[in-house]
Formats: C-alpha cells, structure tokens, sequence
C-alpha cells in the first residue's frame, strides 16, 4: 500500500502543495491537515512544509508551536513516527522542542534564495536511510533565518550520535559547523533548511530532492524506524 | 488584585552571534560615532498584568517568557515591574 504522508498547514504556510505533488509523483499518498486538527488519523508520515507559519510572528515557528496540531505531531514522533520539517517546519520543530538547537538570522543578514549542494552525513534518518554517504545533492534554500545554532554541548552530541544528518558544501549562511539538517536522537524527527520538494525534475533546476523524499516514503512504508505502536503494522 | 505595568527585554545570549548588532556597529563609523561597540540587539515587550500583587505579577511574567517571548536556546530574558 502507497505511504499516507500527511502535510500539516498552519495559516501562512505556503510550500504545502509542492510537498503534495512530489509526494505523489513518487507513488505516495498525500493529505494536507489543518493546524487546527487534534488528531492525525492513520498516515505513515509526516511533513511540516516551508512558509510563514503565523506569520513568523515574535520567531518563526515560535507561535506555531502552539497550534492544536503539534499535540498530535508530537505524539506521533513519540510513538517513532517520522517528521520531516522542511525550512520553516524545521523552525517550528525546534520551538516544539523536538529537535535540539535554533534558526537564527543568516549570517550577512540577507534572504537567501538560491541552490545550495549538500552532503548526506548520516543516513540513521528517515529522510537519508538507505543513501549513499558523502553523497552530494542540489537542493535549494529559501531562507532568512537558517543559521543553525546550539550550544557547544548540543553540537557536540549530534557530531558524537550521527545527528547531523546534512551539511552544506559551502556554507551560505553561518550555519554552525555548516549544519543544513539534524534529527532527534531515534532519528524519526529530522528538519532541513534546503528545500528538497522543489528539487523534483530537471526542469526545476535539480531532481535529486527525490533523493530524500524517496528515502522518507521509503521509510514511511517500512516499519524500519518506527516503534511498535496501534497504528502501525508490525 | 492590583495591575502591574511590566518590561521583558530579550536579548540574545552571550556568546551567540549577533549579525543586526554587528551590522549597526559596523555603520557607526560612517555616521561620526567613535567609541561605541559591544552593541546587541535584542526585542522588548511592554505589557500589564492583573496579580495579587509584584511577586505573582513577576512569577506569571517569567513563565511567559520561558514559554514564548524568548526562546532559551539562543535568547535570555529579563523582566522589570515599572509600576
């Protein structure tokens, strides 16, 4: 059966449909959840998608973090279940607290809207298992605040744990130790800032985002990463 | 129940850079001004508060800040009872 990736929309999200179609042009399912919704019903994924979710008010991500949806969000990460949170969605998934660290403004305090190449550093997320290491991608970003921070501590455990899970070739915007994406520790939450569902054909500039869509359904569909939990198949 | 009138500046915290300090630090020196550095730039929210009295005002306050005005990661907070 195809994977049900559901991609949540808080008001002023803005990249929902993008994730939608390139999730089913890999052969998945894809239904967008309102951030009102309190529960997620039965899907095998779940995508936080790129935008201005409230506005970017105060942080970004900092408002979203308490919309109805991320009470279900965060449940289904603590049953094992994969989130990707793709630019504002990974800033959202660090004010919820389920990955460590922050987005601060770029370094050189401009928008950046340009393709960047990536590195796979670890592939025990659900957005790079089963992808070559050292692998480079073209991904686009589309960012102001993508500097990734955390404390020496935190840097220091992610580097120690395999978390970091991308970096860039060429660090665009001062991101520490030129982290592009990191998971959390069962490595079922993983944000990115790069844009990986506008990297799907040739005609957009790069196709290799289904490098890592791919491997997300691919994950979605097995039960490798996910702990035994009601909804799930054994 | 008395009404308290409350500053919460946040700022980032020592050690994480700061690229809007740095950038208007950066243009001081063509606009004539010598002498100034160390410059942080950070948010402030003025807001009232209907508490039994300071201590509660400033207990409910700092909560607000642990939750949503700052983000403790890269931000600290720090609140001022003005009246």
């Amino acid at each position: 059966m195809a994977p049900r990736v559901g991609v949540v929309v808080f008001p002023g999200t803005n990249c929902e449909h993008d994730v939608v179609e390139a999730v089913e042009g890999l052969g998945g399912e894809a239904e967008l959840v309102w951030h009102a919704a309190t529960s997620l019903g039965s899907l095998d994924a779940v995508v936080l998608p790129g935008g201005f979710a409230h506005g970017d008010y105060l942080r970004p991500g900092a408002i979203a973090r308490f919309s109805p949806v991320m009470g279900a969000v965060n449940e289904f990460a603590e049953g094992g279940g994969p989130v990707v949170g793709i630019c504002n969605g990974f800033q959202v998934l660090t004010e919820a607290h389920l990955l460590p660290g922050a987005l601060q403004k770029n370094k050189g305090l401009t928008f950046l809207c340009q393709m960047t190449e990536i590195e796979v550093v670890s592939d025990r997320s659900a957005l790079t298992a089963g992808v070559e290491m050292g692998r480079r991608l073209r991904v686009p970003i589309n960012h102001f605040e993508g500097n990734y921070t955390a404390s020496a501590e935190t840097l220091r455990a992610l580097e120690d744990e395999g978390r970091v899970v991308l970096r860039y070739v060429g660090n665009p915007n001062g991101s520490a130790h030129d982290i592009a994406a990191v998971c959390n520790e069962g490595g079922n939450v993983v944000g990115l800032m790069p844009h990986p569902e506008r990297a799907t054909s040739e005609l957009l500039g790069s196709s290799d985002g289904l490098v890592l869509l791919g491997a997300l359904l691919a994950t979605a569909g097995s039960s490798s990463l996910v702990a035994p939990c009601a909804s799930s198949p054994a | 129940m008395g009404n308290f009138e409350v500053l919460v500046e946040v700022q980032l915290r020592p050690g994480i850079s700061d690229p809007q300090g740095a950038t208007i630090e950066r243009a001081l020196p063509a606009l004539g001004f010598a002498g100034i550095t160390e410059i942080r730039a950070g948010k402030a929210f003025r807001l009232h508060v209907d508490a039994p009295d300071e201590g509660e005002a400033r207990r409910v306050v700092n909560e607000l800040c642990a939750r949503l005005l700052a983000n403790p990661v890269i931000e600290d907070a720090t609140v001022s009872i003005l009246r």
